[in-house]
């Protein structure tokens, strides 16, 4: 393709810093330089005025109280304080741990790090939806289970867990609830505290906000909730998360969250229908197309579709000159795996390979949309002229009972 | 990942796609690989009984950019060759020729051994009872 224009959709990996944000921060790089723990000039009463502004900010996105906010570096931070955090200030009413499969890295590797420390944690599978399943959860908790950490939304597929009924089981049980809610903050209208959550990891720079800084929710009161410290120092964050906070990136990620407060609704509608335009103008153009997981319990601005019989790092390189995603194909991962998310909701290997993930966002347009949708498909009759299983398939050879030469 | 411009224009244009009669006696076929492993190369050559060259050699292949350069690529270095030269392509030629980086060393293992199954298939069915 001989263009020069370049599209972005891939926003669950991070989205473009908002210029309304970027313009909010530039004072606090070099007129406003101070350390908002410095209590005993006004350099540092402008910079902790500007971090309290921006906690407010924040709870107020997500309607809580801006005490119950401690700003971490990112969510990966956050998951492993929320995690360990409770592991150790609850060591002494149990060592359990409930998440589900299809956590991000950052939630499943805290647990395997947990377990070696004698820890135990149950994994939770997932329907072929992505969802978990309720009744399974509550037969996991035991009179040792501390935490239940599910994740929100999942970032490869959009699928909405159903965190109202996960709320009252662990508050039938009296466990904390966790959750990893970094690809929805931001996003759609959420509520922590009205869906029974103690702890939630978010992060700025999926919603438009600089990287470097994301937030850890904390309850406060009914129950109050106390995480242990991760990190020795100034005990900063109410004693939670020590270190020099990042002025400049929270009083963005604060902007970041009135922004989205304001247009997230409008937003969602908008990415939906354009969503809702890709998968189906995809359905119309070419056969064997997939959407993989729940395609009604899912985030507005993603989908995640399999191309059968393309490889997925093949088919993004007839197009990746131009337009930006991901692929769950083992190709583009270090380990030379498929995406353990896709198999968790028990695609095939085959199917994992062929996936890939378009996440719409704030600046994308329509007209990215079409093109998207023409290139792509391009792409994929390009791949599957090219693919010889296309060409058994198409001669109608199972091919289930080929017997492959695996290597 | 940035890829070597003869790589790029492999995958771009890839030379001899297609299939040939695998019906005739002096096609052989090669398939190699597992839609579950990500890669599948299906390499065909067609020799000339007279002089025992390969005047002939198709591939298709379901994998990544790099698997289809290299079977892209083995394709041209087959043809003109006798069954004897072929089966002396070693993968680390398609290696330096593609610059392939070290996490896709596999692909051009995969083209080996689709050249090797290929010629495999060609002698069975030529193999004098």
């Amino acid at each position: 393709m001989s263009t020069d224009r370049l599209i972005y959709l891939d926003n669950n990996a991070t989205t473009p810093t908002d210029p309304r944000v970027v313009e909010t921060m530039l004072p606090f790089f070099h007129e406003i330089p101070g350390n908002a723990a410095s209590r005993n000039h006004p350099f540092g009463w402008k910079a902790e005025e500007a971090v309290d502004y921006a906690r407010e900010q924040i709870a107020n996105l997500i309607n809580v109280d801006s005490k119950e906010i401690i700003f971490t570096s990112g969510a990966t931070e956050a998951d492993n304080l929320g995690i360990k955090g409770v592991y150790e200030m609850y060591a002494r009413k149990g060592n359990h741990i409930i998440t589900c499969t299809t956590e991000h890295k950052a939630v499943l590797d805290t647990c395997k790090n947990i377990e070696k420390t004698g820890g135990q944690v149950t994994y939770l599978e997932v329907d072929a939806e992505g969802l978990i399943n309720l009744e399974e959860l509550e037969k996991a908790i035991t009179d040792k289970t501390i935490l239940v950490s599910i994740m929100w939304a999942n970032n490869e597929t959009g699928t909405i867990q159903p965190m109202e009924e996960i709320g009252k089981i662990c508050a039938k049980h009296g466990v904390l609830f966790m959750s990893d809610a970094t690809q929805v903050v931001g996003k759609l209208p959420i509520d922590p505290k009205a869906t029974g959550v103690h702890i939630m990891a978010f992060t700025s720079h999926k919603m438009y906000g600089p990287k470097g800084v994301g937030a850890l929710f904390v309850n406060r009161k009914n129950p109050r909730v106390k995480v242990t410290a991760q990190m020795d120092g100034g005990g900063h964050e109410r004693g939670m998360r020590s270190g020099t906070l990042n002025v400049p990136g929270i009083v963005g990620f604060g902007k970041a969250a009135e922004l989205a407060k304001n247009e997230m609704a409008s937003e969602a509608e908008r990415l939906s229908k354009l969503r809702d335009k890709l998968e189906q103008g995809f359905k119309d153009k070419l056969e064997e197309v997939y959407v993989n997981g729940s395609t009604d319990k899912r985030m507005p601005h993603v989908t995640n579709i399999s191309f059968k019989h393309v490889e997925g790092e093949g088919l993004m390189m007839t197009f990746n000159q131009n337009i930006a995603v991901s692929s769950g194909s083992a190709c583009t991962s270090a380990s030379l795996e498929p995406s353990y998310v896709l198999k968790a909701l028990g695609l095939g290997d085959d199917l994992a390979h062929s996936s890939i993930r378009f996440s719409l966002g704030r600046f994308t347009k329509e007209e990215d949309v079409d093109f998207a949708l023409e290139a792509v498909s391009k792409g994929v009759t390009h791949m599957r002229d090219l693919s010889p299983i296309w060409e058994m398939y198409k001669e109608g050879i199972d091919l289930d009972a080929v017997e492959w030469a695996e290597h | 990942m940035a890829y070597s411009e003869k790589l790029l224009d492999h995958f771009k244009n890839p030379k001899n796609v297609g299939t040939l009669d695998k019906s005739k006696s002096n096609v052989g076929t090669g398939l190699v690989g597992a839609p579950e492993c990500g890669d599948v190369m299906r390499l065909q050559i067609e020799v000339d009984d007279a002089s025992g060259m390969i005047k002939d050699a198709k591939f298709k292949t379901f994998g990544c950019g790099s698997a289809i350069a290299s079977s892209s690529l083995a394709t041209e270095w087959l043809k003109g060759k006798t069954i004897d030269e072929a089966i002396a392509i070693d993968n680390m030629a398609i290696v330096e020729e593609l610059a392939l980086p070290p996490v896709k060393i596999h692909c051009s293992v995969l083209a080996e051994d689709a050249i090797k199954s290929a010629i495999a298939d060609y002698k069975e069915k030529n193999a004098k009872a």
